[in-house]
This record gives structure tokens, C-alpha cells and sequence, in this order.
């Protein structure tokens, strides 16, 4: 579904990314791991088209989306939820979804999602900047499904969020991208949560990929000490 | 009761006034953060274009509809050449823009030379008790509320409204939703200027047109949409409601000058007060 080939990327003269290769198959969920500064967040900005691509090639359902931009991906399918989450801040709730699906035409997806996300419902008229972390990362994840996105890339959905919504939000993903039919590429720094939904862990250290491991193996500790040892 | 009335036309006419050499600005400055210094000139452009429009037999309301056309592309035009370079670079925009208004007031000045273009007020006047009242001013206030009522329907409740606040809000997660930010930022700059060359061709059979009409009303424009703060429609007519009885009431009592430099003195006082502007604490609307 994704492939990437010798993926360079940089912010300026900086490069940040050097020769990213790896691939997605359909359905499956595959996380990133790796320390501060090592680049998993600009890995997710390039294959979104935040940022240009310096070198390589991204492949999306054998398209070549390289030099495509921003708009153009998240209308092939690719939904994309920053760390941070990035919500509108006056707007209100049920403007946060209604953004979410504003290019994609046929039937709202909000009634839907409001199965899928309950809590939402008692705050639809709120304004975004109104609503706590949890409630803002599950805006975040249903405004970006609202879109019908076939590849989720995610940014860090657990960063400064209470244990109980982390368990809350680990669930109602591994519970979507089956409903769904998902492709899921997960950033992530809680081990517990990514060794819970991945299916493979990709490894990134200096801005390229070093290793590619079971979640099993996240439990072994000499693994972690040797991949994200301090 | 003739007193009455004068001092609510007074007010009437300056609010329409200010509504509308401030609407376009509220878009392109109060929305989209782009100071345009340009924007008086587009307002002279406006006024130039309706002129011209009239001159050459056209009925002035559909004057007024074609010159919001026209400076509504000549805005996709400098959005394009110009203004799409520099988003985020507050100093840039400034130079290009003051720029811009230089080289249209020159080269206006040089096809039409500098003496004022006129266009005849229609209507004829409406007598109340010892005050005639032009026809033409109370349809300017019902043209200001008119643009004031489907500008705020338009951005609230439309798909496309939704689209530009959210864009403006944050263009790189609309990007990533899938909205194509680059023609959302060129179509709202030029809905910005059409509203502006609409308020120009308005003002045209009032004041005529003539090559620095911009500056007269520039600074106006600037002054009540940022004293109208962070919610540009909102802020603008409450901007305007209050600008516009004082104006009306000093300008009555006095002269027009002693009522404008009133609004600029009750302006600097408002934003030492309240430096976010009227809007500055409230959360919701546009």
C-alpha cells in the first residue's frame, strides 16, 4: 500500500531524513519507534507533503506521490493526525468533523463516527480550544476518519494524555482499523501502546531506519536497551 | 423630530461609511492577516471602474456589480504575483503592498490625470420637516447592511465559509484534510478586494473618483477593524456602530473634522483599554 525508497528529507540545509526505505502492506499496522530528534515526526511530515522530499520516492497504491502535494495526498487517502492534534481552535466540535470530510463528496461520515466516539456527542457545540487532551486527541482521530482515509498516519496519539484515555484510545483503534479496513503507520514513544497495536516495529535512529522488530520482542529487555537505550 | 432624524441619517450614513471601506479589509486583514496597504487603492479602483462603467451608458447598479468583479480579479491577480510570496512575512507584505499603492496611484494619476471623476447621485432628495436628506445615502445604508447580513451568512453558515475559517485557522491541517489552501488563500484575498472595489464604485457618486481617494479612507478602514479585534465581522461593525454615532453626533454638533478627530481619539483610548480590540475576549463567531 506505502512503499518507500531512499527517502531524504530536511528542514532547510538540514537533512533530517537519510535513505528511509520500508513499505506498508495493506491492513496492516506498523509502528516507529525511536528517541527525540531522530526524525519519526518528519518521517510522517514528508509522507504527508508538509515537507518536500529531497530524495527518494513514495509510492501510495503504486502511485507516485513524491512531489504531490499536501491536499492532493489526503484526497488519494492518507489521513494524517499531528502530534499536538492540531485542532480548530473556534470551531466548534461538529465544525472540527465537518472540516474533517469538507473536499470528500457522498454521505457525512458524523453519524458514524459518533457511534464509534460517544463522548463526542455531548460536546458538539463546544469550541475546540474548550475541550481537555483526551477529548481533543479522539477530535483529532475522528476528524481525520471523517475524511475516509484508507492509510492512517499518526503522530504520537498518546503524548500528555491520561493512562485511562491512552487504554480508551488503544482500543477504539485496534477496534477501527478492523471495522475500517485500515492501514495504520503509528509514531509513538509508549511502548506498552505500540507493542499492543503494531504488528512490526520499524526502529529509527539518525534519520534512517535500523531495524525492523516483533512487538514480542519489546519486552525483551536487552532489545530495548540495545535499540532505545539512554 | 426633524432633529431626531438628522442626527439618525448622521449616523446612518457614517456607519455605512464605515462598514463599507472596512469590509474588504476585515477579509484580507481581519481574516487572512495580510496587511494590505493597497487597500485604499482598491477602493479608488472601484470608484475609477464605476465611473467608467457610467460614462459609457451603463446603469449605475450594475456598475457596481461589475466593478466588484473587476477588483475582485485585479485581487486574484496581485494575490497571485504578489501577495501568495509573502504570507507570514509581516514586513514584506507591507513594502510590496505600500509599493503596489504607490505605482496605482501613479499610474492612475497618468491615464486619468489627478481631477476628480464624477458620477451623478441618483435619486433626488427626501424632505423631513426643515432637513432634505438624499435618497442615495439611505440607499447606501441599506446596501452597507445588505453586504453586512450575506457576508456573515456566507462565512457562517455555507460550506465554503467553513472552509476559509478553518483555513485561516490553520492552513496546514486543512492541507492535510485535503483543502487546497493556495486557491482558498487566492479566492479570499479576492473576495476581500471585490468587496473593497464594491465599496468604491458605492462611495463613487458621493465623492467621485480621483487617484489618492484610497488615502482619505485607509486609515479609517485600518483603525476599525483593528479596534474591532480577533473576530473580524463581529469586531468591524461593532467597530463601525460606535465610530459611526460618534461621527454622527460631533460631526452634527460641529464639523466633520472635529468628528473624526473624535473617532481617532476614542479609538486610542479604546485599544489602551482594550488592546485585543472590542472582540478581544470573546471566544466564539466571525
Amino acid at each position: 500500500m506505502l512503499e518507500v525508497e531512499g527517502l531524504g528529507a530536511g528542514y532547510g540545509r538540514i537533512p533530517i531524513l537519510n535513505g528511509i526505505d520500508f513499505s506498508i502492506a495493506r491492513g496492516e499496522i506498523v509502528g516507529v519507534l525511536g528517541h527525540n530528534g531522530m526524525g519519526k515526526t518528519t518521517l510522517l511530515r514528508t509522507l504527508m507533503g508538509e515537507i518536500r522530499a529531497t530524495g527518494g520516492v513514495i509510492r501510495f497504491e503504486d502511485e507516485d506521490i513524491t512531489r504531490l502535494a499536501m491536499h492532493r495526498r489526503a484526497r488519494l487517502g492518507i489521513g494524517y493526525v499531528p502530534q499536538g492534534r492540531d485542532i480548530y481552535p473556534q470551531l466548534s466540535v461538529m465544525d472540527n468533523l465537518r472540516m474533517g470530510e469538507i473536499v470528500r463528496r457522498g454521505q457525512s461520515a458524523v453519524p458514524e463516527l459518533l457511534e464509534y466516539f460517544p463522548v463526542l456527542e455531548a460536546l458538539m457545540e463546544r469550541p475546540g480550544r474548550a475541550l481537555s487532551g483526551g477529548e481533543q486527541q479522539i477530535l483529532a482521530l475522528a476528524r481525520c476518519l471523517a475524511g475516509r482515509p484508507r492509510l492512517l498516519l499518526l503522530d504520537e496519539p498518546t503524548e500528555g494524555i491520561q493512562p485511562s484515555i491512552v487504554d480508551q484510545i488503544q482500543a477504539k483503534l485496534a477496534e477501527l482499523t478492523r471495522a475500517l479496513d485500515l492501514t495504520v503507520l503509528l509514531v509513538e514513544q509508549n511502548l506498552r501502546f505500540i507493542a499492543a497495536l503494531a504488528e512490526r516495529v520499524l526502529i529509527m535512529q539518525k534519520g534512517t531506519i535500523v531495524a525492523s522488530i516483533a512487538p514480542e520482542q519489546l519486552s525483551d529487555q536487552a532489545i530495548v536497551d540495545e535499540y532505545l537505550g539512554i | 423630530m426633524d432633529q431626531v432624524a438628522n442626527y439618525l441619517f448622521q449616523i446612518g450614513f457614517s456607519f455605512s461609511i464605515f462598514i463599507l471601506i472596512s469590509l474588504g479589509l476585515a477579509v484580507i486583514f481581519g481574516m487572512m492577516r495580510v496587511i494590505n496597504l493597497a487597500q485604499g487603492e482598491f477602493l479608488m479602483l472601484g470608484a475609477y471602474f464605476c465611473t467608467l462603467c457610467t460614462n459609457a451608458g451603463i446603469n449605475l447598479w450594475l456598475s457596481f456589480i461589475l466593478s466588484a468583479l473587476a477588483v475582485g480579479v485585479f485581487g486574484v491577480i496581485v494575490e497571485r504575483l504578489v501577495i501568495q510570496w509573502l504570507y507570514g512575512r509581516i514586513i514584506d507584505t507591507l513594502l510590496a503592498t505600500w509599493g503596489l499603492s504607490l505605482l496605482l496611484v501613479g499610474g492612475v494619476t497618468t491615464i486619468f490625470g489627478p481631477q476628480t471623476e464624477s458620477v451623478a447621485a441618483p435619486l433626488g432628495n427626501v424632505q423631513v420637516g426643515a432637513f432634505g436628506f438624499p435618497v442615495y445615502g439611505l440607499v447606501m445604508m441599506a446596501i452597507a447592511v445588505a453586504l453586512l447580513v450575506a457576508v456573515y451568512a456566507f462565512w457562517r453558515f455555507t460550506r465554503y465559509g467553513l472552509i476559509v475559517r478553518g483555513t485561516m485557522q490553520n492552513p496546514t491541517i486543512s492541507a492535510a484534510l485535503g483543502v487546497n489552501r493556495s486557491l482558498v488563500y487566492m479566492l479570499t484575498f479576492a473576495f476581500g478586494s471585490a468587496l473593497t472595489g464594491l465599496a468604491g464604485a458605492v462611495l463613487a457618486p458621493i465623492v467621485g473618483a480621483y487617484p489618492t481617494l484610497g488615502i482619505v479612507y485607509i486609515a479609517k478602514a485600518f483603525i476599525t477593524v483593528i479596534t474591532g479585534g480577533h473576530l473580524p465581522l463581529i469586531g468591524t461593525v461593532s467597530a463601525s456602530g460606535l465610530f459611526s454615532t460618534i461621527d454622527g453626533i460631533v460631526a452634527t454638533v460641529s464639523s466633520s473634522v472635529i468628528g473624526e478627530m473624535t473617532v481617532l481619539f476614542v479609538a486610542i483610548i479604546l485599544l489602551r483599554l482594550l488592546p485585543l480590540g472590542i472582540t478581544g475576549r470573546m471566544t466564539r463567531g466571525v
